[in-house]
């Protein structure tokens, strides 16, 4: 059972992942790498990570491909995108190699032997809990610092995107000239 | 057939691998975004195995750490294409090479 | 007492710190004057920690801080006074104090007064520190110290042109000041191999501990040790065969010569070998050669000093004579006799330079003795004091060189080296006769300075005053010996002679103090008449050639050590350094620049390429990784 959820789980993300690597849409990119992002979700479901597969959904489901979604809105997402791709063999001997090697040290038994938990899981919760448990204790300060960045970001967020909010892009990508674009900024 | 940590590893290494491929071929600075979020992804898989693997949360709270680190990403990565898009006009990166030595 | 330990040793330090503000500057007096003062202050807290360890007995120890503290080892910066330390602290102050003083006089119209200031007190402070430290390592600092300044102060008129050998035999000050640290360098070596055996054998560098356990140590490597240091000793001492700079050294202004060149730089090896007595006693054959080579630096120094005619140089190779003695004394065991000696040649050489200084002042810079004559009348004073000065050395009674010396010699028959006692009493004899050779040469006798159109004068009257100390010193110091005994051997091993030399003690005396009056007579018969040039003696003789050109030794070094090291840095320097090294050099700059001009292509500015580049960077990171699990 466990299996054949994970083999379509695997398939059907691999599967979409390539889509979005490889489509010329932009919106079919990002709708696939939505789904797959729900997918890998399921894959933290099966593992028993239960509390990382919901924040999976709702981060990166949610959030992440909302705010692609609302950023997208700024360019034209329409028309399919023109890419010159100038040595797609290199591309594709580089990433295959780095498949395979990765796949070769991890298949390896080797790996594994030697890894011995710091962190284990309190006994007697569930994967919540702990998570929540150990989240409180050993990584507070690393949670308080992913909170504060997490801040920045979206000040940062907020700070530069909202710069000329008021003009029309359209009108600014006509005269697209880096030179008067300048002028008008001084 | 038991679903071991080999598996996801080699599933981890396949979905990187695929980031890598978009990260390399995409010209288009949202593509290759998307490109960098599947390979957060795969890693993230990866984390997740290993933890629940060997009895270790440290891994999970990696996993965390690293959605945290995404969003942020987003959120400055998205505002500075908006920024570049009002600038040139495209998100092309050979349009770009301010940085030519 | 804490303070005064401080006071005594950081009070050079701000002296030395003072007169460097105003180093670039033209003579401003308040300089001399204040340092002159600051090391006053620091013999005034020398004189009562003195008496606080005369009253206690007791040594004064601090602390200034951790100095090096690393893994296994921890070294305080920490200092001790003890008996031997009062009494160096003591002596080296008083001399500095003096020639400070002195100073003022002597460099009164020099253009760089301020900075000679500077040099000298600073001279003071590491000599303090090197005479005061509770361990080999400060005491290595304080070497190294004095080193410097003893270099700074030899070449401190450095702009002076190098001349040959004829016509001056040290070239010039600044070959001179190389001379002198190049040497010591060589000795140096020695030194620090001992202080390194010392910590590897006993992990530690404080002398009470080190001393404590120096028992334990296997009898050949405390022979390595106590041998070791004697070398570092022999550099800074100017034993035979590392002794051609001091001669060398009298390039410096005469208070230098003074203070560091008779009095107390030179005296440091005699300290070192005095302070480490509990290895040395445990060593006696190297002790014996100690006493052998003394006596020979003794006896060596004495017959070049019979014939030289350079005022300064006569008292330079008197003073390496007198050190020979010192060796002798220690290394047959009598320290307190050494420090004795060593306490009482500084006072009467010290003054023994400064009068020469007064006669150079008189004759504008003139040294050769052939060339004064019948100073009396107008340099009564100098007169007196080179007289006393002159006395003391020959071993008079009652003037301080009778009672050290004397002692000196009857150890020597005490431990029944009749040989070295033979040696000691002759060169003795040598002694008397040369310093009054000086004497008459340059205070008797026909008024030869006319010739070169001098105009003799005294020195100021406040120079006078300040040459007194060293003077009454020179006079006093002998009668309180036993007082002197009594305090060091406290700290340093009795020595007792033996009823039969306590027997022999008068006719030893007598004999001796014959050998020297016999001496000052031959001098007065030759020389205060006036002078009587045998040309062709003086250039005929081969004794007499051999012993003017100090046994030729160096223009042996010359020929033996210098010109083959130039040759072979000529070599070195244009086969090695420019075709070997320089063209390798050149070749990874040629080779950095033609690869960056073949990888400039890379930085075309695309992102997406070096987005490539980076992958690429990545897969071979993990191939690197596969292989090394594969390894695994």
């Amino acid at each position: 059972m466990e299996a054949i959820a994970f083999y379509i789980f695997a398939i059907l993300i691999t599967g979409l992942f390539l889509v979005t690597a490889f489509s010329r849409n932009i919106l079919y990119a990002m709708s696939s790498l939505a789904a797959g992002m729900v997918l890998i979700s399921g894959l933290f479901f099966i593992l028993g990570a239960d509390f990382l597969g919901a924040v999976q959904l709702v981060v990166y489901s949610g959030a992440i491909m909302a705010l692609y979604a609302f950023g997208m809105m700024f360019f034209d997402a329409t028309r399919d995108v023109k890419e010159k791709n100038t040595s797609s063999y290199l591309v594709f001997l580089l990433s295959g190699f780095s498949a395979v090697a990765l796949v070769v040290i991890f298949a390896a038994p080797t790996i594994g032997k030697h890894i011995e938990p710091i962190v284990t899981a309190p006994q007697g919760l569930d994967n919540p809990h702990a998570i929540g448990a150990v989240l409180f204790t050993k990584y507070l300060i690393p949670f308080e610092v992913a909170a504060v960045m997490l801040l920045v970001a979206m000040i940062a967020g907020i700070v530069l995107a909202s710069k000329k909010m008021d003009e029309s892009l359209s009108e600014i990508y006509l005269d697209a000239d880096p030179e008067t674009e300048k002028k008008e900024q001084e | 057939m038991t679903i071991g940590l080999t598996h996801y590893l080699v599933l981890s290494a396949i979905l990187f691998s695929v980031g890598l491929a978009g990260v390399l071929r995409r010209k288009n600075l949202l593509m290759l975004f998307f490109a960098t979020e599947i390979m957060l992804n795969a890693a993230n898989v990866a984390f997740a195995a290993i933890s629940v693997h060997i009895g270790d949360l440290s891994g999970q709270m990696f996993a965390l750490f690293i959605m945290a680190v995404a969003a942020s990403e987003v959120a400055v990565g998205l505002g500075l294409l908006i920024l570049i898009y009002k600038k040139y006009g495209t998100l092309n990166l050979d349009n770009f090479s301010i940085m030519k030595g | 007492m804490e303070n005064y330990v401080y006071i005594a040793l950081f009070a050079p330090l701000v002296s030395s710190l003072f007169a460097a503000l105003f180093a670039q500057k033209p003579k401003i007096q308040l300089v001399g004057i204040v340092t002159s003062l600051l090391i006053g202050i620091a013999l005034f807290a020398s004189v009562i920690l003195f008496m606080n360890i005369e009253e206690t007995g007791k040594a004064v120890s601090v602390t200034l801080m951790d100095w090096i503290v690393v893994g296994d080892m921890d070294t305080k910066f920490g200092f001790s006074v003890d008996q031997v330390t009062v009494v160096m602290m003591t002596v080296v102050t008083l001399i500095s104090t003096v020639v400070h003083i002195y100073s003022n006089y002597y460099m009164e119209s020099d253009k760089s007064f301020n900075r000679f200031f500077s040099y000298l007190s600073a001279f003071v402070f590491s000599m303090m520190i090197l005479v005061m430290s509770d361990n080999f390592l400060g005491l290595f600092i304080g070497w190294e110290g004095v080193g410097v300044c003893s270099w700074l102060l030899i070449g401190f008129w450095y702009e002076k042109k190098d001349e040959t050998r004829d016509v001056n035999p040290s070239i010039s000050p600044s070959w001179a000041a190389n001379e002198a640290f190049i040497m010591n360098r060589i000795a140096d070596l020695g030194m620090l191999v001992g202080i390194f055996l010392i910590y590897w054998n006993l992990g530690t560098f404080k002398y009470t501990e080190v001393f404590a356990h120096i028992g334990d140590l296997s009898h050949t490597m405390l022979i390595g040790i106590g041998i070791a240091l004697f070398i570092g000793a022999m550099g800074k001492s100017a034993q035979f065969p590392l002794h051609t700079w001091l001669a060398d050294a009298m390039e410096g202004p005469t208070p230098v010569s003074a203070l560091i060149h008779a009095a107390t730089m030179v005296t440091a090896g005699v300290y070192l070998v005095i302070r480490a007595n509990p290895l040395y006693s445990q060593i006696p054959e190297v002790g014996y050669g100690i006493a052998v080579l003394g006596t020979f630096v003794a006896i060596f120094a004495a017959s070049m000093a019979l014939v030289n005619r350079d005022l300064k140089r006569v008292i330079a190779y008197s003073t390496l004579s007198q050190l020979g003695y010192m060796f002798a004394a220690a290394g047959l065991g009598a320290y307190w006799v050494a420090l004795f000696h060593l306490a009482a040649h500084a006072a009467f050489k010290a003054l023994l330079f400064i009068g020469a200084g007064n006669v150079m002042h008189a004759m504008h810079d003139e040294l050769d003795m052939f060339k004064m004559g019948g100073l009396k009348k107008v340099m009564g004073w100098t007169f007196l004091y080179m007289g006393i000065g002159s006395l003391a050395l020959s071993g008079i009674y009652p003037f301080a060189g009778f009672f050290s010396k004397d002692t000196i010699l009857e150890v020597a028959f005490n431990e029944h080296t009749y040989g070295i006692w033979f040696i000691l009493w002759l060169t003795a004899g040598l002694t008397a006769f040369y310093s009054f050779r000086q004497v008459f040469l340059v205070f008797f006798g026909d008024e030869r300075y006319h010739e070169i159109g001098a105009h003799p004068h005294e020195a100021k009257p406040y120079a006078l005053w300040a040459m007194a100390p060293l003077a009454v010193a020179a006079v006093v110091v002998g009668f309180f010996k036993e007082d002197f005994v009594e305090f060091v051997t406290k700290f340093l091993p009795e020595y007792e002679m033996s009823e039969h030399t306590e027997h022999m003690v008068v006719i030893l005396t007598i004999i001796t103090t014959l050998v020297a009056l016999t001496g000052i007579v031959v001098a007065y018969l030759k020389y205060a008449k006036g002078l009587k040039r045998n040309l062709e003696f003086e250039q005929n003789n081969k004794l007499y050639k051999l012993l003017y050109n100090q046994y030729y030794i160096p223009v042996i070094y010359d020929r033996v050590f210098a010109k083959p090291y130039k040759e072979l840095s000529d070599i070195a320097w244009k086969e090695i350094d420019m075709q070997v090294v320089d063209a390798s050099v050149d070749g990874i700059a040629k080779f950095v620049e033609k690869s960056g001009d073949v990888s400039r292509k890379a930085q075309n500015g695309n992102l997406s390429s070096y987005l490539n580049w980076m992958a690429a960077g990545l897969v071979i990171i993990i191939v690197i990784a596969a292989i090394a699990v594969a390894v695994q």
